[in-house]
């Protein structure tokens, strides 16, 4: 049993068929395309999959894909501007933020709702932001910075 | 912060570096950060058939009877796969070197060793139709005595865990039961020393829990080969290890891997392809096999247990005299890597210390627990831990400062190792000193001025104790005997290792650097004075 569902990925509008208690994030990834957006427990705990939903931070793993008719779903991949890349994301690249990089585009997102919502946080506001995604790799504190980098605008390009 | 002390050792490396120091971006990092980096799951593959195994819910059972026939007819189901279906279902991956026996199926005949262990494959339309295809799978057991801690294990009467090796330990050389150690004569040692320590130190099983779990999908190619999407650390390890299994030549796989979603050691096992490229050879049609959360913290290997004994002889004068190391680590039921883990720590004892008395016996063990793998510097790693431990409880039942104790005895370039080769290209005591520095830890002058090189700047023996720097003993050290008792020994102790040059001196002022550009006989790779 298939059920049709139109939203709004990344500021296009999106038609899928989703099966009956599919999540969002296979919806996303196997019948929309969207491969930017990575499971890494399936069951809520590592935030690999976060994506915003009408500007909130959630789970695409555990949402159900049917209960987001008709609302507006951004993903990493929606974050740059054609070449032109979003403040985090240089942030993370300076700040040497991603390793492995399968947790990047859950951290990416779950940073741009904290900075969406409040341009100048306190390193405590980005803990407590960034609490739910797990990082195997570069030990939090690069990702912390990167965080602090973009919203405070201290970004250097390389010369 | 990054920070290149160039002020140390500055008259024996070449300065003509182009990288080292710079910073420089990773090649993948815009891939990363803009979520377009290719894993091996970022494939959108028309067809795509699930696999998934039924594992074993008991550490230790025979298989009396597999009653798969309801599955078989369960919704979206194609193919069971069975223990029979592996063409080669027996292996041990470090059989691609030759080191070690096959001694592990691909999915279990008869018997079971560890919970979890893989038994059948269904492979269905979909990962919810093979899951619950694998809910209808009847298996019943006859459970068998389990173990699952290495001395135990090695007592006479434990159950034999692994088929290939009924003793429960790894056969080395075709006929040793562990690695061994020995140099000079440590039980003179510990009766020449003022206090001796023994310590045991272990180490649970850890998870690397990367955040991508262990997959692979296998998608048949119009020319006869398979197409494998992996995530493995190691590609062609990987390559040859399916190959094997299942009897094709290596040519017939094409292995496309490299971005990893973090491995740390946890990929390196080859867990799915194996069975997912037998999957799409059966079924013709391209198989994606990938663990769940669950499977990978589970079943995944881990970094193995391990269990370290670690005895010393220590001088109040703060030398090192004898050090005995007795350490057992867990392979749990099959080889994987702990074979290879137990060499590498046998190449470590005793620490990077020059103690003239070094004895160890380091057994690699098969119990009833998840089969153990590597996992960044595995086999090394809690040596190092139980050996550090030990030295700030050497430091503290000597009265002695445990980063000077550490300096005084560190290798020094010229010393002889455990091992019977020269110490070269020594910097611990640098690294000791500007760690004491960056933490405002204060040395006396004389440890200051030790180096790596050559005599390191004084004599060991005269180095001197203050004991009211040191860490005060919560009680004392409980083994420091005041008088070790003496025992005879039947063999006279063998000549001291190659007699260390005076030590009385200060060391000879730096020679001005050569005028050549490779005047560097520390850091320079170009005359193989680096390693040997």
């Amino acid at each position: 049993m298939k059920t049709p569902v139109q939203f709004r990925l990344n500021g296009e509008d999106v038609a899928a068929f989703a099966e009956s208690g599919a999540n969002l994030l296979d919806v996303l990834r196997e019948v929309v395309g969207d491969l930017s957006v990575k499971g890494g427990c399936w069951q809520g705990s590592c935030g690999a999959c976060t994506v915003l939903i009408d500007g909130a931070p959630r789970l695409s793993c555990l949402t159900l894909a049917e209960s987001i008719a008709g609302r507006s779903i951004e993903t990493a991949a929606g974050l740059r501007r054609g070449a032109e890349l979003h403040p985090l994301q240089i942030a993370f690249m300076e700040r040497f933020a991603a390793q492995c990089g399968y947790c990047t585009s859950g951290m990416l997102m779950a940073a741009k709702a904290l900075l969406d919502r409040n341009p100048s946080p306190t390193r405590e506001d980005v803990v407590e932001a960034l609490g739910g995604n797990i990082c195997r790799c570069t030990g939090y504190e690069p990702i912390i910075q990167a965080v602090l980098d973009a919203a405070s605008g201290d970004r250097r390009r390389r010369a | 912060m990054f920070e290149l002390r160039k002020d140390i050792f500055a008259d024996e490396r070449d300065d003509n570096l182009k990288e080292i120091g710079q910073p420089t971006q990773r090649q993948d990092m815009l891939g990363h950060v803009t979520g377009t980096s290719t894993y091996y799951d970022d494939h959108r593959i028309a067809g795509l058939l699930h696999l998934k195994v039924l594992r074993s819910p008991h550490a230790h059972a025979r298989i009396r009877s597999i009653d798969d026939a309801a599955a078989a007819r369960a919704p979206g189901v194609k193919r069971i796969i069975r223990a029979a279906d592996v063409p080669v279902n027996l292996n041990t991956l470090l059989s691609l070197i030759q080191f070690g026996k096959d001694d592990e199926p691909s999915l279990a005949n008869d018997i079971v060793r560890y919970k979890g262990e893989p038994i059948l494959g269904i492979v269905a339309t979909s990962e919810r139709a093979a899951i619950e295809a694998l809910g209808l799978v009847r298996v019943s057991y006859d459970q068998l005595p389990a173990v699952f801690d290495v001395e135990e294990a090695l007592k006479p009467g434990a159950p034999s865990v692994n088929a290939t090796y009924p003793k429960n330990t790894f056969e080395y050389h075709g006929k040793y039961d562990h690695q061994k150690l020995r140099y000079g004569d440590v039980e003179a040692g510990f009766a020449q020393a003022d206090v001796v320590l023994e310590e045991r130190y272990q180490m649970s099983p850890i998870e690397h829990a990367p955040v991508e779990t262990n997959g692979s999908i296998a998608v048949p190619d119009t020319n006869g080969r398979f197409v494998v999407y992996t995530s493995t650390q190691a590609l062609f390890f990987s390559l040859d290890t399916a190959a094997k299994i299942n009897a094709v030549p290596s040519n017939q796989l094409h292995f496309i891997g490299g971005t990893v979603g973090g491995g740390f050691g946890g990929k390196v096992d080859t867990m799915t392809e194996p069975l997912v490229i037998l999957a799409a050879r059966l079924t013709g049609a391209p198989v994606r096999y990938r663990f769940s959360r669950h499977e990978e913290m589970q079943f995944g290997a881990p970094r193995g247990a391990e269990r370290i004994y670690v005895k010393d002889g220590v001088m109040r004068d703060g030398r090192i005299v004898a050090r005995k190391v007795r350490a057992y680590f867990d392979s749990g039921a099959y080889t994987r890597l702990s074979s290879y883990a137990v060499v590498k720590c046998v190449a470590h004892i005793p620490g990077p210390y020059t103690i003239p008395n070094a004895h160890a016996d380091v057994y690699c063990v098969f119990t009833n627990r998840t089969p153990a793998t590597a996992m960044r510097g595995f086999g090394v790693t809690a040596l190092d831990f139980a050996l550090e431990c030990q030295m700030d409880k050497l430091a503290v039942a000597i009265g002695m400062d445990p980063i000077e104790f550490r300096i005084l005895n560190a290798y020094r370039d010229g010393d002889m190792k455990a091992h019977r080769r020269e110490a070269k290209n020594c910097a611990l005591i640098e690294c000791a000193q500007v760690a004491a520095e960056k933490a405002n830890w204060p040395l006396r002058e004389q440890f200051r001025r030790m180096s790596s090189r050559i005599g390191g700047g004084a004599d060991r023996t005269a180095a001197g104790v203050d004991r009211s720097r040191a860490p005060t003993p919560a009680a004392p050290a409980r083994t420091a005997a005041a008088a070790p008792q003496r025992v005879a020994y039947e063999r006279p102790a063998p000549p001291a290792p190659t007699p260390p040059p005076a030590r009385g001196a200060p060391p000879p002022p730096p020679s001005p650097p050569a005028g050549s550009t490779h005047g560097a006989p520390r850091f320079s790779s170009v005359f193989g004075t680096r390693r040997r």
